[in-house]
Parts: C-alpha cells; sequence; structure tokens
C-alpha cells in the first residue's frame, strides 16, 4: 500500500528526451514504474528507447495525446523552469491525477498563479524543486536513489533532497522500511504541504507512523502538527537549520528566517505542543520510530 | 536580488508612480551640483543595499548646496552594517503631512500575492504589524484575476489613511501591483508613502526586490546586479564561482556537503558536538574536483577556519570519484588544516581505501564526523 502513486500508476514523462529525462526514466523504469509515454512537443510519433533497457516509450506531442492513447494518470515533469509552469497546467488540464514537478529555478510569480490554477483542479501537484515520490515496491516518480528503501510501515516527507536519502537510508538499515517517501521540494510556493500529506498517510491503511523531515522557513511544519492530535498514528519530527541565522537564506530559496517567522523553535514547539517527539538527529529519528512503533 | 532605493525610483517613474526629483551622485562635487539644480532644501541619502539607513545617520537633511556638500562628505564612505558607502541619491526636501506604508510581497503561506497598507509608515513597519495589528490592512490577491477596485477599497479603509486622498492611493496601488508583476517582484515597497503639505501623494522611499529565478527574462534588471553589495567578501566571491555559500563568521569549522538540507543538518550536528559552524556550503549535484577545490579555497578565506567537515551522500554521485577529487583539491590548499570526510554510498569502501594513505580523516556516520573534526581542533569553539 501507499499513498498518492503505487504499481498501478501509468506514467508520463514529460520532458523525457531532455538531458534530465534521459537519466532519470531507465532508472525509474529498473524501480519497476510503468512509464507508458513521454511527452516531447515535436518529437510525437517516435519511440525513445533508453540505453540498456528492454523498455521503449512511445512519443507524443502533447499531454491530451499521451492520456488519450495510453491511459497516462501521473506525470514527471523534468523540463527546464522556462517551461515547466506551462507544463504543469498542461497536465492537470488533461486530467493527469498525480503531478511531480522536479525542475527547479521556477520564477515565484509563476508558481503563485500555477498554485492558484491547481486549486481549481482534482489534480496533485508535488514540488516543484523537488526529488518527487517513491512508493517503496511499487514505483518511483522522481530522482531518489533506487537502492535505499525498503518496504515497511512509515510514511516519509521532507523538504530536502539528500537529507531525506540520509534518512531513508538510515530508516533502511535501521530495519525500518516504508510505504511512500515524498519530497515536496525546497521553494517558497510547493503545490501540496506536510498538512496534505499527513492527511493521506492518515488514510493510508498500510502506514503506521510519519516521519516529517522539515527544515527553516515559512510555516508548513506548524500547520501540519496542528492536525497531528487529530490522527490515529504517531508521527516524528525533525527540523533541519537548527544553527541558520535570520536573513541568510540556506540553499533552498524556502529556507529562510524571515521578520521572526519560520525559526527551528517555532517548528520544535508547535510539535512539541501535539505531543509529537522531535528527533535531534537522524540516527534519533530511527530511534523514535522505533518507540512509536513499540519496536 | 535587491536594487538601490535611486534605481528602484527610476522603475517606479517608468510605471507612473510619483516621486521626488533626484539624482545619483557619487562625489560631494557632484552632490553640491545636484543641490543647486534641485534647488532649496535637499536630502541626502546612502545607497546601500540595507535597512535602517537613518538610524545609522546615513540619510541627511541640507539647507542649501554648501550645506549639501558638507553633508555628503560625511555620507560618503562611511560604514554602515558592514557595508561601504559609495554613491548617495539627492533628492527634493518634501514638507511632510502624513507618512503610510504601503507594499506588496509573497505571503507564503497563503501562497498568494498581499498587498500592505497602513497609515503608520514611515517606522519599522514588522514592529506596527507585531505591536499594532490593527493599524495595518492587508489584502490577499488572485492571481489568476488581479487586484480588483473593491480590494484596493478594503485596504484604503481598513488602513487609516486619509481617506480624501482615495483616488491618488488607489492610482499608486495599481501602478504599484503592475510594476510587481513586470519586474518579477518579490517585494515592492514605498515607506514612507506621503501626503505632502500641499496634498499631493509621493513615494519618498522605494525598496524593490527581485525574484533571483526570475533573472533570465529580466535583462534590464539584471544588468543592475551588484555582485557583493549585500554580501561580504567570501560570499561575493561564492557567488562570482556559482557556488550556494553563505557566511556565518566567527566559526571555526567549515562544513561543506551536498545538498541544501544535508548541509544545514551537517552544521546542526557541528554545533551540538561543540564546534562552531563557520559557513553553509553547498557542492550540489557535480562533487568533481574542481567543484570541491574551489570550495574548499572559499572555505578556508576566513582565517577563522582551523578545520573543515565535508558530508556527502552518494545518491547517484560515486564515492570514489568524490574521494578522488578530494585528494587532488586537499594536495592544492593553501592552508593545510584538519580534514574529515564523511561519505556513504555508492563505492564507499573504494572510497574509504583510496583515503587510508592520506591526511583526510574518513568517518561513516554524519555525528561521528562531527564529533572528529570538533576533537581535533582541540574541542575548542
Amino acid at each position: 500500500m501507499a499513498i498518492l502513486a503505487d504499481k498501478s500508476s501509468r506514467v508520463l514523462v514529460q520532458g523525457i528526451t531532455g538531458g534530465e529525462g534521459t537519466f532519470h526514466t531507465p532508472r525509474m523504469i529498473e524501480f519497476g514504474t510503468n512509464v507508458v509515454a513521454g511527452v516531447t512537443p515535436g518529437k510525437g510519433g517516435t519511440t525513445w528507447k533508453p540505453e540498456g533497457i528492454a523498455a521503449s516509450v512511445p512519443i507524443f506531442d502533447t499531454v491530451d495525446d499521451a492520456v488519450e492513447e495510453t491511459g497516462a494518470d501521473a506525470s514527471v515533469i523534468f523540463v527546464p523552469k522556462r517551461f515547466a509552469p506551462d507544463a504543469v497546467m498542461e497536465a492537470a488540464d488533461s486530467g493527469i491525477e498525480v503531478i511531480i514537478a522536479i525542475s527547479d529555478g521556477i520564477p515565484i510569480n509563476d508558481m503563485v498563479k500555477v498554485y492558484s490554477f491547481m486549486e481549481q483542479t482534482m489534480t496533485t501537484l508535488i514540488g516543484p524543486n523537488c526529488p518527487g515520490l517513491v512508493s517503496v515496491g511499487e514505483c518511483k516518480l522522481g530522482i531518489m536513489p533506487n537502492h535505499i528503501f525498503k518496504p515497511g510501515p512509515l510514511g516519509v516527507i521532507s523538504r530536502s533532497g539528500t537529507l531525506t536519502y540520509e534518512v531513508v537510508n538510515q530508516l533502511s538499515e535501521g530495519g525500518l522500511g516504508q510505504t511512500t517517501c515524498i519530497g515536496v521540494g525546497g521553494d517558497p510556493v510547493i503545490g501540496t504541504s506536510f498538512l496534505e500529506l499527513l492527511m493521506e498517510f492518515e488514510q493510508d491503511p498500510a502506514t503506521e507512523c510519519v516521519v516529517i523531515v522539515g527544515e527553516i522557513g515559512g510555516s508548513d511544519e506548524e500547520d501540519a502538527a496542528e492536525f497531528i492530535p487529530e490522527m490515529s498514528k504517531p508521527v516524528v519530527a525533525f527540523i533541519s537549520g537548527r544553527t541558520a541565522p535570520p536573513g541568510k537564506r540556506m540553499g533552498h530559496a524556502g529556507a529562510i528566517v524571515s521578520g521572526g517567522k519560520g525559526t527551528a523553535e517555532s517548528k520544535i514547539k508547535a510539535f512539541e505542543a501535539a505531543n509529537t517527539p522531535v528527533a535531534d538527529t537522524v540516527p534519533d529519528i530511527v530511534r523514535l520510530c522505533k518507540e512509536s512503533l513499540g519496536k | 536580488m535587491k536594487i538601490h532605493e535611486y534605481q528602484a525610483k527610476d522603475v517606479f517613474a517608468k510605471f507612473g508612480i510619483p516621486v521626488p526629483p533626484g539624482k545619483i551622485a557619487f562625489t560631494p562635487d557632484e552632490v553640491e551640483d545636484v543641490a543647486r539644480e534641485l534647488e532649496g532644501k535637499v536630502v541626502v541619502k546612502a545607497q546601500v543595499h540595507v535597512g535602517g539607513r537613518g538610524k545609522a545617520g546615513g540619510i541627511k537633511l541640507a539647507d542649501d548646496p554648501k550645506d549639501a556638500r558638507a553633508k555628503a562628505e560625511q555620507i560618503i564612505g562611511m560604514d554602515i552594517k558592514g557595508l561601504t558607502v559609495e554613491k548617495v541619491l539627492v533628492t527634493k526636501a518634501i514638507d511632510i503631512r502624513d507618512e503610510y506604508y504601503l507594499g506588496i510581497t509573497l505571503d507564503r503561506d497563503a501562497r498568494m500575492l498581499v498587498l500592505i497598507l497602513s497609515a503608520a509608515g514611515g517606522i519599522d513597519i514588522e514592529e506596527v504589524a507585531r505591536e499594532t495589528p490593527e493599524k495595518i490592512a492587508k489584502v490577499h490577491i488572485d492571481p489568476l484575476i488581479g487586484i480588483q477596485d473593491y480590494q484596493i477599497t478594503q485596504a484604503i479603509f481598513g488602513s487609516g489613511v486619509d481617506t480624501t486622498k482615495s483616488r491618488e492611493i488607489r492610482s499608486i496601488v495599481r501602478k504599484l501591483y503592475n510594476c510587481y508583476l513586470e519586474i518579477d517582484g518579490s517585494l515592492a515597497e514605498i515607506n514612507p508613502l506621503v501626503v505632502t503639505t500641499d496634498g499631493e501623494v509621493i513615494a519618498l522611499d522605494a525598496k524593490i526586490n527581485i525574484d533571483d529565478n526570475a533573472l533570465f527574462r529580466q535583462p534590464d534588471l539584471e544588468k543592475l546586479m551588484e555582485v557583493g553589495a549585500d554580501m561580504d567578501a567570501i560570499e561575493a566571491e561564492a557567488r562570482h564561482k556559482g557556488i550556494a555559500y553563505v557566511h556565518l563568521s566567527d566559526g571555526n569549522v567549515g562544513v561543506m556537503g551536498n545538498g541544501a538540507g544535508l548541509v544545514m543538518t551537517t552544521m546542526d550536528v557541528v554545533s551540538r558536538a561543540g564546534g562552531k559552524p563557520n559557513n553553509f556550503l553547498d557542492i550540489g549535484g557535480a562533487a568533481t574536483a574542481e567543484v570541491v577545490e574551489d570550495a574548499f579555497h572559499l572555505i578556508l578565506l576566513d582565517p577563522n577556519v582551523n578545520g573543515i567537515f565535508l558530508n556527502v551522500f552518494g545518491g547517484i554521485v560515486r564515492c570514489d570519484v568524490v574521494a578522488e577529487g578530494m585528494i587532488k583539491a586537499y594536495q592544492k590548499l593553501p592552508r593545510k588544516v584538519p580534514v574529515v570526510l564523511r561519505m556513504t554510498g555508492t563505492n564507499e569502501n573504494i572510497a574509504r581505501k583510496m583515503l587510508e594513505d592520506t591526511p583526510l580523516v574518513y568517518e561513516s556516520t554524519t555525528e561521528a564526523g562531527a564529533a572528529k573534526i570538533v576533537e581535533m581542533l582541540g574541542g575548542q569553539s
């Protein structure tokens, strides 16, 4: 079991013939993802065949064509930042249910518009500027390394890339497998917040505990913490950036403490108020998950 | 990206927002000339990318051209929060009746733009927001339909501004909104927006920040970028090299790694181990010898750094490639400080072997690596 995407997901890759798409699509297929189509305007009617992989993927000019021909219901977007907002809206307009936008560097005002557009659709957007989603043993939509996952009872949501891999890797090595792991993205405006994903995990019978890997900036962690008391499952939290000074952007555009908002203290306090243990280190996450699961 | 007040006023003027007449000047001579052109009293304003210029003595009223010259001599070259004043804006002095605040920015929690208007302008708006939030009107703008007239009306009547000036304020709000979108702003702020004793409404100050992600389509504004003007020398050097680096200063441990979240966490762990992180440095996905070497050099530009901790999660990058780059880069270090390397991922064991006969110390976890570098530095912080 998993949230948002699983074995039955029929996956489309927008920007499949570009550098990122060419590199990561074969790895998604190796993971077991059912990649049914690619979209590159102008290359419709051709077939894309990755090196070293038996599969070949039909290419379409538009998402509409791809959906009609292949029944694609999820999309991974690798297109460059200039075209990414348009690609997201096109996918949503064509009825794609889950969109994973890997593309980074998208202007904020474009994302504000895209967010508002998405609110009027039934589509879930993860990202942009994110590593994507992995439903363990089912499918991978994005760029996370294939080998770190292990099936098990944990849901993982994070704002980072490599830090997510680090956490997942240590959980797996500690004997704690995962249902679905999602990187929501490091930008100030992202499609889906921690809160919405917590709600999804609450509904997923296979997920017994959720790990939130948060960081400074914004108030998505605080918003998520408010929902935890209503959940039937335990949550373990972690906050990155405790030593970051205010006014300095720590790599991610969204990781900044400004105007006294978005501090690590405020986030830790919010989780503690929700009786949610906050791990001090990554090994601590593993320990707290074991405790929460009664292991 | 930040631009200076005088540049922001030029932008405002293009969009039809009234600003006082003025000109940029680099020397006391030029200031005197501009003051003579403008006639009457003038204000000499330091142009640096930092707030609190007035409190720091960077903004001064002058009675006549000679006085303007004297004030310019005090301001040009002065230091404001670590930045040297190299130019000043000379503007005609305005007789002020009321000072308002008007701004448009992103409300990231609402994922929308927000219009902020307040009759309590001219001072620290964040303090006003904290102490007396009722004095501030905020209106969220749906980006798909844009700002509506009724919303501006709500802001005007909810903010305590002089409503007999509604027409003028409404016009400025519309122009500011158009400006914000056209220039890909992340902040467009007028503080203070003043009503003069003659009843005119004018933008006395101007602040514009531009979304870095959108600079690719704002070539005219990108030209205004003064690399390093709002950062220290090491950060400016990093910017030139295209490396994500943030200087925290006075720490003893240089920190680098791949991925922003991992580096931030590494800093936290170093701090817990009793060290003091000197910086944030993300080497990104391409951990080549060149990038690692550049990163080392940047970190060592601060003489406070007497050890470096590099933390790499090798998801897709191979550890042996990183190790090779590290060894090459270490040989070229200008100062041989202790370096601890923690790597995990593909070919980890090969990497470990490669490091055995080098001065680079390998640790297998972030916590052990942080403890090791702190120990090697004698545990001091």
